[in-house]
């Protein structure tokens, strides 16, 4: 295997400038949108108080679970030893730190008061999830970029992996954490369950994985840069192979439900509803970001990088309709505190088959702002620091390569 | 010059010293910076020998009766008309009436369902600044100044009794401060409770439903075994609403 050359993007070309250009103009629309939503309060947006969450939670926490599944791909080379995937490491954990930035950015400006944002770095309640998570975050960014350096310092590089070993497991935590803020809720349905974490570390796998290899075939071909079949295989693979585990866990969280008597309504409601969920979950979340991508990984089509990109988008977007199912379709099953009793009449909608939420174009811009700052700084990064190498091909990358 | 240095040292430890003696006194017990119209003096603090809570009957309760909602939205100021811009679902709502009917039996019952200022509230556990927090006297409440609106306290309420504010907000009560992008909920009427007189005062809700002459809302000490509110407990069975959670609530039902 060759020594790994890495090289900052030109960045000179007018494809290069039209990317910053419509990315910039998505996170303009985004503060935009902050801006009319914080100006008048939330009233302008879809939420209410039954459902309290709505889409940026969606996007936050999609970008959120995504961005320590994209650390996956470092972790790899540095704790698990694959050679092979040590060129992508820089890569991943920029990667990572972008995602990051972009889901806390949403969830920070659909707080009620986000001008308080120094009130949730001071004040801390230590049994709140959240306090925790607050810490994972900010914890995430300060353990990756520790790790980044000593991966590109080469005075550091005896410190290199017990810096990833550091991450992988902060990664764990933080996504446990992430899981855990609906895990811990006991109040609603939904929730409540310690499958929770152990899911949303899965999906994490899943959704970065997607991403990286998505944004890693599109640069390199922006870029011209050899990027060769022999790791583009070994990534595609396991993508797969986390396709099929969200799969898996997903089947477990509704067994378990459906043969727990309590839990019949919230699973029919999910399952066999008349909501939008319903669609959502079989059409989006199970068919579009499931069923069709491993169709398409584990056959011929995967072969060729243009499925193969379509596979990876599908993901996102099934990943997107999951995190909507678990975040909306939670809060529109209303609370059950009346066993055995139905509500005939409440002023705060309380009973009823479900609750309808239908999201603001502010809220939802929001969301997907975020996702352009993630691609705004991955695109930036590569342009000023060596993040990317020059060459992905089989001979750079394959110890087994010919040639 | 070490001479110099050590007596240098122990003018300013003199200075020190006095200053914190000083600082000590202006903010010595009972000597208040900061004080409240009207509220509950800081020599009489609020202490967990009492614990506020309140049994509700629901046979008592009128079905189509609201005289505890409307008591409750003008006493702290929820009907000033300011939520005008806030679509129904996203208006404050501290106290709602619910009817219910037993699935299997037809049974009827009404009853008012509020904030049940549980001793374990999951709103406090979840709140990551504290805002959420609940007194020595059982009464959980919403600190204002360091809610941050990230609304995780009304995702892990039980019973949904929380509100979030949606706008702008005008013509407030005096005794209590609301705000745009926090949330809240009952206070039990705190600011009664505070008040510095010799008489227990009820929330609002608890005496409009007296006036009404329904009586179905007793308000009171649940650790003062000679309160009305103890011995009816004591001499009734009541239920706490989502009892399986084990969230010991101040607030019980009679009838459910």
């Amino acid at each position: 295997m060759k020594k790994t050359n890495y090289l900052e993007i030109e960045g000179r070309s007018n494809g290069f400038l039209v990317l910053l250009g419509i990315l910039g103009a998505i996170v303009l629309a985004g503060l935009g949108a902050f801006y009319f939503m914080e100006h008048n309060g939330h009233y302008v947006t879809g939420m209410d108080n039954q459902i309290v969450w709505g889409m940026p939670h969606v996007f936050a926490v999609f970008l959120i679970v995504a961005a320590s599944g994209a650390l996956n791909v470092a972790s790899i080379g540095t704790v698990f030893g694959k050679a092979i995937y040590k060129p992508l490491g820089r890569f991943s954990t920029l990667m990572a730190i972008a995602l990051l930035a972009g889901g806390l950015m949403v969830l920070v400006l659909d707080l009620g008061r986000p001008d308080r944002l120094v009130v949730a770095m001071t004040y801390y309640n230590f049994k709140s999830i959240f306090a925790w998570n607050i810490i994972l975050y900010n914890g995430f960014f300060a353990v990756t970029i520790v790790y980044i350096w000593m991966m590109m310092e080469k005075k550091m590089v005896r410190y290199y992996r017990p810096a990833g070993i550091v991450a992988f497991i902060w990664r764990l935590i933080l996504t446990t954490g992430t899981g855990s803020i609906f895990g811990f809720l006991v109040a609603r349905s939904a929730y409540d369950a310690a499958i929770m974490a152990p899911m949303f570390i899965i999906m994490s796998f899943s959704f970065g994985l997607a991403i990286f290899l998505l944004v890693l075939m599109l640069g390199y071909q922006w870029t011209d840069r050899p990027l060769g079949d022999a790791i583009v295989r070994r990534l595609k693979n396991l993508l797969g192979v986390f396709v099929a585990a969200v799969m898996y866990f997903v089947l477990a969280y509704h067994l378990t439900n459906l043969y727990i008597t309590e839990h019949h309504d919230v699973e029919k409601f999910i399952l066999t509803g008349e909501s939008i969920h319903t669609t959502l979950f079989w059409v989006m979340q199970i068919l579009v970001g499931g069923v069709i991508p491993l169709a398409i990984i584990y056959s011929k089509l995967g072969n060729c990088r243009k499925w193969l990109g379509l596979a990876t988008i599908l993901i996102i977007l099934g990943g997107l309709a999951q995190m909507y199912v678990i975040i909306i379709g939670g809060q529109a099953f209303p609370l059950d505190m009346f066993p055995g009793m139905e509500v005939v009449n409440s002023s705060f909608a309380d009973g009823g088959s479900y609750h309808d939420y239908n999201p603001s174009l502010a809220e939802t811009v929001l969301g997907i702002s975020g996702i352009a700052v993630a691609m705004l700084i991955i695109t930036l990064g590569i342009r000023v620091m060596k993040f990317m190498p020059e060459s992905l091909a089989d001979e750079a990358v394959d110890p087994h390569a010919k040639g | 010059m070490s001479q110099e240095i050590s007596s240098k040292g122990a003018s300013r430890r003199k200075f020190l010293g006095t200053s914190a003696a000083a600082a000590g006194l202006s903010i010595a017990p009972g000597v208040s910076l900061v004080s409240v119209a009207e509220a509950k003096p800081l020599d009489k603090s609020i202490s967990s020998e009492q614990r506020w809570g309140m049994l509700i009957d629901t046979n008592k309760c009128a079905k189509g009766c609201s005289a505890c909602v409307d008591a409750c939205n003008t006493e702290n100021g929820l009907n000033t008309g300011d939520e005008q811009l806030s679509r129904q679902g996203q208006k404050a709502q501290w106290i709602r009436k619910v009817d219910l009917r037993d699935k299997l039996t037809g049974h009827e019952v009404s009853l008012p369902l509020m904030c049940q200022h549980c001793e374990n509230p999951p709103c406090v556990d979840v709140c990551p600044t504290g805002a959420s927090f609940k007194r020595e006297d059982g009464v959980v409440l919403v600190d204002k100044h360091i809610c941050i609106g990230c609304r995780y306290c009304m995702m892990a309420c039980p019973y949904k009794a929380r509100s979030f504010i949606h706008e702008e907000l005008l013509n407030q009560v005096e005794d209590v401060p609301r705000g745009k992008g926090t949330v809240e909920s009952c206070t039990l009427c705190v600011h009664r409770i505070d008040e510095d007189t010799n008489e227990q005062r009820d929330p609002a809700c608890a005496d409009a439903c007296n006036t009404a002459g329904h009586k179905a809302m007793v308000f009171g000490d649940l650790k003062d075994a000679n309160s009305e509110l103890s011995k009816q407990l004591k001499q009734h069975s009541s239920k706490a609403i989502r009892a399986d959670l084990k969230l010991n609530p101040g607030v019980r039902y009679r009838g459910i």
